[in-house]
């Protein structure tokens, strides 16, 4: 598409001369400490363990090893932490990794909190952070920076899959149940923003802490809202609790939950019988073709598990990373940020994809119906896709994004 | 009808729920009351015993094919056991020390059976199915009430008052408060305290584990489901007054409601009300609304 790739260019082109300034100064030839190092920055321990933890630093391993396991003949290590969902433990882990570890690039940054704290290290460490399992726009809005990349999807692309398309199908009436942090707050906000443009309605909220196992009392509000919609606005186990909890309070039949960031895991741990019929944006799927069931069956064979779209976008990331660091023939940041931003895409991740001057990577996001359990063939066959949603189309629009790289301040 | 602005029939609906939650409260506030007042010794595992409970019965119901009633008496009896195994090898050596060599044991253990149990099933958590019998709702005319939600009320309750029964008015009972009051007297007098105090520990674990189990089908069975409870029992406990039996089942089933309340006028708070009442408590009636005040 001509349309699309003068765009592009244009955007490069701009992304390059923003940074023209500091890479002329910094660019230096060679590899600091003679080895290109990565760490997974991610929850091994707490709620989000099962969507992001030990698997997304193996999806990071693989990714390695694929590679070749050096660049330009430099050997690629790859360490990993645990950020225990505290924005302060991830900040100061990350700045020790930057400062005293010799890390490059920091990758996964589950917990919209901690991928925050992180990106604002980044930038002032001029190293590289990359999120693929937190969702806050703020990445690449007021916290973006050259060094800060937002990889497999984000609360926009959310909103307008999984909520614009419940809108849509004549659900205009909304109440949510949001997790109280950033992540949910943020998400709630984009999901209101699409209602409220379709001519919907957004009739109240309630907020919960994180790792909240009794929704009953938010069910009931949730009921008395009368509102047709119930936005589930959390993911894990917060999601998946609310879902069981409107589930046994009966919800009404003119009420129907709308899980916003509902993961493949949740599926699993929902089973088929509760989560039938769940609409659910994703940026990846393990059975949609033959690409992503071969990189899933070896990601099954190391894990036992099946990747879901942030494990997928860890491995799709640590290689666009990789490949951009061998371009540039250096592991200088900027020098790096600058081929990332220029090199597509093209992978069983993505196909076109690009990342915008803001860090937003840009590429196609799905929308799935989980099936019934009828439906399901075999093992992990849970669901179906109902739309694909073109990368322009799913991602915050460039110009409303208030990223300080965009008008050169 | 409104109170504060809020429909009569929503805070009739949120004193039933308050009602659900402070019975869980209750049954496990219970069974640290009476480790605690034993023992002497900060049971910092419960939360954990908690979540075994409810991992046994996913178990028991998935790979032994044992139906909802059959693991509600067998998994606070395994769990029991393992409580009583831990308390013969490792809890035992601690009586007399500092209270907290025994808080730090316990905690260590959560850590152990929290660990192995993420390690094992992942964070997101197993379903668990409701029993057949208690699927479905009843209408209370201002709720709808999960047919489920109202067997923990009754079970848990039943369970709390068969407890203090038990301790209150039989001569285990009475055995055990002597042997609570002067350990080497009641020894004197032929009774096998070492092992009443093994028994002891059982039954407080096997309390926590029910709980856990009456649990699985509400909250979804998963490794970190007692840890969040835990801290609010304590303050149950200490609130109730340590080791008080009635004090921990009044106060248990008092904070749900209060939490219950809250949650309608001011939810994001409900998670801190507990603390507060917990705070005024202590600062008008050190020793607990049930407890006494000792010397």
């Amino acid at each position: 598409m001509p349309a699309k790739n003068s765009l592009k260019t244009l955007m490069v082109s701009s992304a390059v001369l923003s940074l023209g300034g500091l890479s002329s100064a910094m660019a230096s030839e060679g590899y600091s400490d003679d080895v290109v190092r990565i760490g997974v920055l991610t929850d091994m321990s707490g709620i989000y363990t099962d969507l992001s933890g030990e698997a997304a630093v193996e999806a990071v391993r693989m990714a390695v090893e694929d590679f070749g396991g050096e660049v330009n003949g430099v050997p690629i290590e790859v360490i990993h932490g645990d950020h225990r969902n505290r924005a302060d433990t991830g900040a100061s882990r990350a700045r020790e990794w930057y400062n005293n570890d010799g890390v490059d690039m920091i990758n996964d940054l589950s917990n919209s909190g901690v991928a925050l704290a992180v990106a604002a290290v980044a930038d002032e460490q001029q190293r590289h952070a990359i999120s693929n399992s937190a969702s806050n726009i703020g990445l690449t809005n007021d916290y973006c920076s050259p060094y800060v990349t937002h990889y497999t999807y984000d609360a926009y692309s959310l909103a307008h899959g999984t909520g614009k398309s419940i809108v849509e199908d004549g659900g205009d009436t909304w109440f949510f149940l949001t997790v109280d942090f950033a992540f949910g707050i943020g998400l709630e906000e984009q999901v209101s923003e699409v209602v409220r443009e379709a001519g919907g309605q957004v009739v109240g909220a309630a907020r919960h802490p994180l790792d909240t196992t009794d929704f009953s009392s938010y069910a009931l509000q949730a009921q008395a809202s009368g509102a047709e919609i119930i936005g589930i606005a959390s993911t894990g186990a917060d999601a998946i609790n609310a879902i069981n909890a409107l589930a046994e309070f009966g919800v009404t039949p003119d009420q129907r939950p709308a899980a916003l960031l509902l993961w493949y895991d949740d599926i699993v741990s929902l089973g088929l019988e509760t989560a039938q019929g769940l609409l659910l944006t994703n940026a990846f799927y393990w059975d949609a073709n033959d690409e992503t069931r071969e990189f899933s069956q070896r990601f099954y064979e190391r894990t036992g598990r099946m990747p879901n779209m942030a494990h997928a976008g860890n491995y799709s990331s640590t290689m666009h990373y990789l490949n951009a660091v061998e371009a540039a023939g250096t592991d200088d940041a900027t020098a790096v940020s600058e081929a990332m931003r220029e090199m597509e895409i093209n992978d069983f991740f993505a196909s076109g994809g690009y990342i915008r001057p803001n860090g937003r990577m840009v590429h196609d996001q799905y929308l799935w119906e989980v099936k019934s359990p009828d439906e399901s063939e075999y093992d992990y066959d849970f669901m179906r896709l109902v739309t694909t949603i073109p990368g322009e189309e799913a991602f915050q629009p460039l110009e409303k994004s208030s990223c300080h790289l965009l008008n050169g301040s | 009808m409104d109170i504060l602005g809020i429909p009569i029939q929503a805070l009739m609906g949120q004193l039933m729920l308050g009602i659900v939650n402070g019975s869980f409260y209750a049954v496990l506030s219970l069974g640290l009351a009476i480790i605690f007042g034993v023992l002497k010794i900060v049971n910092f595992a419960h939360g954990a015993f908690f979540m075994v409970g409810a991992f046994t019965a996913f178990l028991l119901a998935q790979y032994m094919g044992a139906n909802y009633w059959m693991t509600l008496l067998l998994a606070p009896l395994l769990v029991a056991l393992f409580g009583m195994a831990f308390e013969f090898l490792f809890l035992r050596r601690l009586y007399g020390l500092d209270p907290i060599y025994g808080l730090l044991l316990t905690f260590s253990l959560v850590l152990v059976l929290e660990g192995g149990f993420r390690v094992a099933f992942g964070s997101s958590g197993q379903p668990f199915a409701t029993p057949e019998q208690l699927r479905g709702t009843i209408n209370l005319g201002f709720m709808i009430l999960p047919l489920y939600r109202g067997f923990v009320i009754v079970s848990a309750l039943l369970l709390c008052l068969v407890t203090w029964y038990v301790i209150e008015r039989t001569s285990l009972g009475a055995n055990l408060r002597a042997a609570t009051e002067r350990s080497e007297l009641t020894q004197a007098f032929g009774v096998n305290v070492p092992r009443l105090i093994t028994l002891t520990y059982g039954v407080g674990v096997g309390l926590a584990a029910f709980a856990g189990v009456l649990a699985a089908p509400i909250f979804h069975v998963n490794p970190s489901m007692g840890s969040s409870l835990v801290i609010i029992i304590f303050a149950v406990v200490v609130i109730g007054g340590l080791g008080s039996i009635m004090g921990a089942i009044v106060t248990g089933l008092g904070l749900g409601v209060v939490e219950g309340f809250t949650r309608v006028f001011y939810s994001e708070f409900s998670s801190t009300i507990v603390f507060l009442v917990m705070v005024l408590v202590l600062l008008l009636r050190p020793a607990g609304l049930f407890g006494r005040e000792e010397g």
